[in-house]
């Protein structure tokens, strides 16, 4: 056992593969413990908040300021502020005004406000030019001189009494916030979804469900498809004839559809997680039962085993000492790809909305069935979805990988 | 030929077998529910209604309409009796729009797209596998793992990804539909032109996704022929290099195409989904909207096309099998 798990963590696959999804299973434990609470729980008003870091407005004006001088704050200032209309506008004047623009980028905000200052003059007067054009361009260079003008915004608060606006305090250009001294920061990795939750804390929750809901679909099938693939195997004649029936039958039956029959035939409220993923266990054992009545049918004259029975052991004795050891990597295999299968199954039904119940836990798929029903995928919120592909991928592609590695670790022709 | 007579007649019974069985699960799954979908339409249909007596009466009405009201096997037969007729009844959603009507104009945009794909991305796969095997470097290093990678992102993941960067980003591909909106199907350059553009994204993505999986089978198949005692012999009797790895691929696409009839159901399934994504005009948005809106006939109508696309795929890649590889007509005649 010991020199077998010694030769299994030295195949590179194997570890590649344990070390990817040691991670995962690792985030889903640490990240709940660091920040608790209701993963569905709705924080945002609106929907799809970006990624970063959210300081309350409010509370910053009250935080105590600190005055900087920060060489590049006025032009990361402009850069923010001067809008790509206001550019295009600025460039189409210099042409009118005959100004050799063949060197102007007009991404160089810098140069842009340098010509733009030297040149600009009201009086000009291109000809043909309509009223409305100019005055367009005289509110342009207004909004650019403001831009440049070193003003104040006034904090201002309603008195009581009268009604009136009494100024409290000053915000000026140089005034800077300690962002560890507002009280109320709020930091959204992935951002929020459509109902405006945290997308992080409910993919790491998404992850534990569907994790949850693997197992028991991998277990289920592993345990129906062990037995019948034992029975098949070891027993052989008349039961090995039905059972093989039935697998055969049941292989060739897309197991797609077998879910979606039987899901949609459980009530919404009656879908738990756990119920899907026995559902989708139940849908899926035929594989395990192939591959295992066939290494039982090629161990089942072994001498050993032959021996075994010599001796008067029971069925259940012979099965369970002689021939189950010998196929255990093999099960162990078919158990890894059977979670994979079961995570993606969960996510494709969510996606057709057989999934579990909504309100109560998310799954990968739940997750990835609300962001498309609310286009995150058409209005940029890549946030609400990528990550949540890029976890299926992660999790699939890591158990395959260690399921490779065992592969060719108890497989000696197929390695390289 | 007596050996494929006897090969195909097995094949023809085993197909309808497995036929009969698909029918029986597709009527029988949904009644053995202990939750009553008739009284689960009626109470859909009819919620927000206090009046006892007209829900008793539309459940009535529709128990009549489905027959659930008569003995199981008496439903079975009826059920039979109508399929084999191509009569699916009514769809609640598109109400009075037959059932076969629907699925019979979804049904050709779902095989256009994905027998082809399919069929690509098997062919793919096994040129990537072969040459990973044959010539390694760069195929074996690089462009296998990167696809293997690709290969455990769901279908419908990687639908939206191309969807995202061909669609929305870069903006030249069509994000939706079978052809463009404005069109009504008809035969005409435009038209043609316009379904070509739409069919690009849906394509693409189950070609990428099924690409890893045919090629990883394909290698290991590869090196477990090349290092075979026929081409150590082959290698000894001095026949050319080129010629060896003739019948080296050659025999180790065999369990390719048994694994491709394996693997199909689940392609399928994957392909479905992604549909719903492109709202691609075929059976998986069919099926979607029918989940969505509690289409009862429509869902068990387009859970049994399926079934039978993927009985007859199967079917004809073991007819296939059959004619590529000789030892199974040898195996026959003994």
């Amino acid at each position: 056992m010991k020199n077998t798990l010694r030769q299994v963590f030295h195949s590179p696959k194997f570890v590649g593969g344990f070390v990817i999804f040691a991670a995962i299973l690792l985030l889903m434990i640490i990240y709940p413990l660091i920040n608790p609470g209701d993963p569905l729980e709705m924080i945002g008003v609106n929907t799809f908040a970006k990624p970063g870091t959210y300081v309350s407005l409010y509370d910053a004006t009250k935080a105590k300021y600190e005055p900087m001088r920060l060489a590049d704050a006025e032009d990361k200032r402009l850069d923010a502020y001067l809008s790509a209309e206001d550019r295009v506008a600025m460039v189409e004047w210099f042409d009118l005004a005959g100004i050799d623009i063949s060197n102007l980028d007009i991404e160089d905000t810098d140069a842009l406000m340098d010509m733009w200052n030297d040149n600009y003059d009201p009086a000009f007067k291109v000809k043909g030019m309509t009223k409305a054009k100019v005055n367009y361009f005289r509110r342009l260079d207004n909004s650019i001189q403001q831009l440049q003008s070193a003003d104040v915004i006034v904090l201002a608060d309603t008195n009581e009494e009268t009604g009136e606006l009494e100024e409290t305090g000053q915000v000026s250009k140089t005034d800077y916030v300690n962002v560890n001294s507002v009280v109320n920061v709020k930091f959204l990795p992935l951002g929020t979804d459509n109902f405006g939750r945290d997308v992080f804390k409910e993919l790491v929750s998404a992850i534990g469900t569907s994790m949850l809901i693997g197992l028991l679909a991998g277990s289920v099938a592993t345990l129906i498809g062990l037995t019948l693939g034992l029975l098949a195997g070891y027993v052989g004649g008349v039961v090995d004839d039905i059972i093989m029936f039935v697998t055969n039958v049941f292989t060739v039956i897309p197991s797609f559809v077998l879910l979606i029959l039987i899901t949609y035939s459980i009530s919404q409220d009656q879908r738990g997680a756990a119920v899907v993923g026995g559902v989708i266990g139940l849908t899926s054992w035929t594989w395990t039962t192939r591959s295992v009545r066939s290494q039982v049918i090629s161990l089942r004259n072994r001498d050993h085993v032959n021996l075994s029975k010599l001796s008067g052991h029971s069925l259940v004795r012979i099965v369970l000492t002689d021939i189950l050891p010998y196929i255990a990597s093999y099960v162990v295999m078919a158990f890894i790809l059977q979670v994979s299968s079961g995570i993606l199954a969960e996510a494709q039904l969510s996606m057709l909305g057989l999934g579990p119940k909504m309100t109560e836990v998310p799954t990968l798929g739940l997750m990835m069935n609300w962001a498309m029903l609310y286009s995150a995928h058409t209005n940029g919120s890549w946030w609400a979805y990528f990550p949540v592909i890029l976890t299926i991928a992660l999790i699939s592609f890591s158990l395959n990988l260690m399921n490779t590695g065992l592969d060719q670790v108890f497989n000696p022709t197929l390695r390289d | 030929m007596k050996g494929y007579r006897k090969y195909f007649g097995k094949k023809i019974i085993w197909f309808i077998i497995t036929f009969i069985a698909a029918v029986i699960l597709n009527f029988v799954l949904p009644r053995l529910m202990p939750s009553d979908p008739v009284a689960a339409i009626t109470g859909k249909l009819m919620s927000g209604t206090t009046d006892a007596a007209a829900v008793q009466q539309v459940y009535e009405r529709y128990q009549e309409e489905f027959g659930t009201n008569k003995p199981m096997y008496q439903q079975f037969f009826i059920f039979c009796k109508n399929a084999l007729q191509g009569n699916f009844g009514l769809s609640f959603s598109q109400y009075p729009r037959p059932v076969s009507d629907i699925i019979g104009s979804a049904i050709g945009w779902t095989i256009a797209l994905q027998l082809p794909a399919i069929l690509v991305g098997w062919l793919l796969g096994n040129i990537l596998g072969a040459l990973a095997a044959y010539v390694r470097k760069g195929f074996d290093k690089v462009l296998l793992p990167v696809f293997l990678f690709l290969g455990n992102i769901p279908a419908f993941g990687m639908a939206v990804i191309l969807l995202v960067v061909f669609g929305v980003y870069l903006n030249i591909a069509p994000t939706a539909g079978g052809y463009s909106f404005d069109m009504i199907p008809h035969l005409s350059w435009d038209f043609i032109k316009s379904v070509i553009s739409h069919y690009q994204l849906p394509f693409w993505s189950i070609v990428l996704i099924s690409i890893g999986g045919q090629a990883v089978g394909m290698r290991s198949m590869s090196i477990y022929e090349l290092n075979a005692d026929y081409v150590k012999y082959s290698r000894f009797l001095g026949i050319k290099d080129r010629k060896i790895v003739g019948y080296v691929f050659r025999n180790a696409m065999l369990p390719q195409v048994t694994g491709l009839a394996l693997s199909i159901g689940t392609m399928i399934g994957g392909a479905l989904v992604a549909e719903i994504i492109f709202s691609y005009p075929g059976l998986g948005s069919t099926m979607y909207s029918a989940v969505t809106a509690a289409d009862y006939p429509l869902i068990s109508a387009t859970t049994l096309i399926i079934t039978i696309m993927v009985l007859l795929a199967n079917f004809a890649l073991d007819i296939v099998y059959g004619f590529i590889d000789p030892r199974v007509k040898a195996a026959q005649v003994d």
